[in-house]
């Protein structure tokens, strides 16, 4: 289990020596329970990926905490143990991969962990696998179009067998293709590993247990996803839009408000709906 | 696409007995090279360890063309010492015309010279091409560990090098995308006198720059999360194991090279 207690966070301005505390975070409290597919949506600059980083204390909160299973990011001999536990996959593809072939960065959290070398080779098969990448082993990670770049990014936080799955917008910088990629190998990850998918496309949310919503540093929101489409006014508030679907479906329920009795989130959910009325 | 068409290093991916070395026995072999190609002073010895740098090459399937042309980026170079030999070493004059004098030192010292750099070259070419950056840089970092016991920074080398061939590329397609861009904006990299074109150049490295702070700020985060802690209790996907047969290249490598030395002192 995730949680946050009541976390408060600000980036100290290093020029001016003064504490500006213009709160990236302000007071957020959030659990993600073992086995959850948790999606938390927010327009840019809300603070998403400043909370991404308090899951496995690359950041400290400054009020309130964090604990992981019941360590808490706060001690320093705990991170150790906590970064085996939650794998972060960043933004940009690019800056995440570090060594020269595919098979070198898959194995570099294993290495890390000081595991011997068969189990370092049995982790990579298995993680390569999974993201199914075995063909490009030996290749360079440019060679790579994004999505696959960031499958090979996944792979090597897979391949230190974290229970968290943290994703701060790795589908962002992707082309469409590279993200249906992404949201595939998700889908197919969801169940055996909780997975904490950050995102500012609202649609990714749609196969979520829960999503949470946060803006300027708040959660602001948290339910099903067909709990969050129903606000629809405030979801523009918040800077997101609905998913196509959705919206067809709003603006069809405004026409004939007998239609949808439930709000269809998804594509089969709108045309089965349609089907049925008709 | 200027990044994708880079290869990392140059090596040539096929197998040969030379590919398949131990990268420790190659890299040392090219240091012993290096080291005795500065030391001799004479043409046999040149003679001999170019006779052994072409069958290498041989063994190693790579086509002599291809290795030669590892010699192009120094070919400017390679003409200027030749030249500045040629006409600056006083001596017996071979030829004259006005303030020009050719003198019969410095047209040899002068070959010497750049026979020399082309050996060098094509020794160390030989390395890269037969031998992935992966394989390098492991040969390299445990080559330089036992050094780690007097504080010498083995690991963290043998990973800047890593992180260094990792992103050439990356910056290159950067480079050419921030390049284009600028074009599409009437910047003109190509044409103009050197000091305008160096100007130009301005505005596609600050940005480069700025990025690259930006990639290395990511990238030490991506490794801390990644649980990086240094070189102190690592291990390593690839365990370098030397073979029977790396011993034996080795050992009849540095005889040979031993002889030839050897004798050219005696001859010299
Ligand atoms: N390293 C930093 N130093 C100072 N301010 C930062 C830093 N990182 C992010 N911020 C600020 O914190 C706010 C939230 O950023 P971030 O957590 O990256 O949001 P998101 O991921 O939702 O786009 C933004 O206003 C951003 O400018
Ligand atoms: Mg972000």
């Amino acid at each position: 289990m995730i949680e946050f207690e009541q976390v408060s966070y600000w980036y100290s301005d290093v020029e001016s020596l003064l504490e500006i505390k213009d709160e990236v975070l302000n007071s957020v409290s959030v659990v993600i329970q073992k086995g959850e597919f948790v999606v938390l949506l927010g327009r840019n600059g809300s603070g998403k990926s400043t909370l991404a980083k308090h899951c496995n204390g690359l950041l400290i909160p400054k009020r309130g905490k964090v604990t992981i299973d019941g360590l808490n990011t706060m001690q320093a001999e705990n991170l150790w143990e906590i970064r085996q536990k939650v794998g972060l996959v960043f933004q940009n593809p690019d800056n995440q991969i570090i060594a020269t072939t595919v098979e070198e960065d898959v194995a570099f959290g294993p290495e890390n962990l000081g595991l011997p070398m068969e189990e370092i080779r049995r982790r990579l098969e298995e993680a390569l696998s999974i993201v199914d990448m075995q063909d490009f082993r030996r290749k360079e990670p440019h060679l790579l179009s994004g999505g696959q770049k960031q499958r090979v990014a996944i792979a090597g936080v897979l391949a230190m067998h974290p229970e968290y799955l943290v994703l701060d917008e790795a589908t962002s910088m992707l082309d469409p293709e590279g993200r249906g990629e992404i949201i595939s190998l998700v889908s197919r990850l969801k169940g055996s590993i909780t997975v904490f998918h950050i995102t500012h496309y609202i649609e990714e949310a749609v196969n979520a247990d829960r999503v949470m919503v946060m803006d300027e540093g708040r959660m602001v929101a948290q339910g099903t996803p067909r709990e969050i489409f129903n606000l629809r006014d405030q979801i523009v508030t918040w800077g997101l839009e609905l998913p196509q679907v959705t919206e067809t479906a709003w603006l069809l329920r405004e026409k004939y408000p007998h239609l949808f009795p439930t709000l269809p989130v998804s594509e089969t959910e709108l045309v089965d709906a349609l089907c049925l009325s008709s | 696409m200027l990044g994708k068409s880079i290869v990392l290093g140059q090596f040539i991916p096929i197998e040969s007995p030379i590919h398949s070395l131990d990268p420790r026995v190659k890299i040392i072999l090219a240091g012993v090279l290096i080291f005795i190609l500065f030391i001799v002073q004479d043409w046999f010895s040149f003679l001999f360890l170019g006779i052994f740098i072409f069958g290498l090459t041989l063994t190693a399937h790579i086509p002599t063309g291809y290795l030669l042309k590892s010699l192009k980026p120094i070919l400017f170079l390679l003409v200027f010492t030749l030249v500045l030999q040629i006409f600056f070493t006083p001596g017996e004059v071979i030829w004259e015309y006005g303030i020009l004098r050719i003198s019969r030192e410095g047209f040899v010292r002068g070959l010497f010279i750049i026979v020399r750099l082309c050996l060098l070259i094509l020794a160390t070419s030989l390395l890269t091409l037969t031998t992935t950056p992966v394989e390098l840089t492991d040969g390299l970092e445990y080559l330089m560990n036992p050094f780690k016991r007097w504080g010498f920074p083995a690991h963290e080398l043998a990973m800047m090098m890593t992180i260094a061939i990792r992103f050439i590329p990356t910056l290159l397609e950067e480079a050419d995308r921030i390049m284009k861009a600028q074009e599409a904006r009437g910047a003109n990299f190509e044409t103009g006198s050197i000091i305008q074109r160096a100007k130009n150049l301005i505005p596609l490295l600050v940005p480069l720059f700025i990025n690259s702070f930006k990639r290395a700020d990511d990238l030490a985060i991506a490794m801390e999360s990644r649980c990086y802690r240094g070189g102190i209790g690592r291990t390593r996907l690839r365990v370098l194991q030397l073979k029977q047969s790396d011993y034996r290249f080795l050992f009849l490598s540095l005889a040979f090279i031993t002889f030839v030395t050897f004798s050219s002192f005696f001859l010299w």
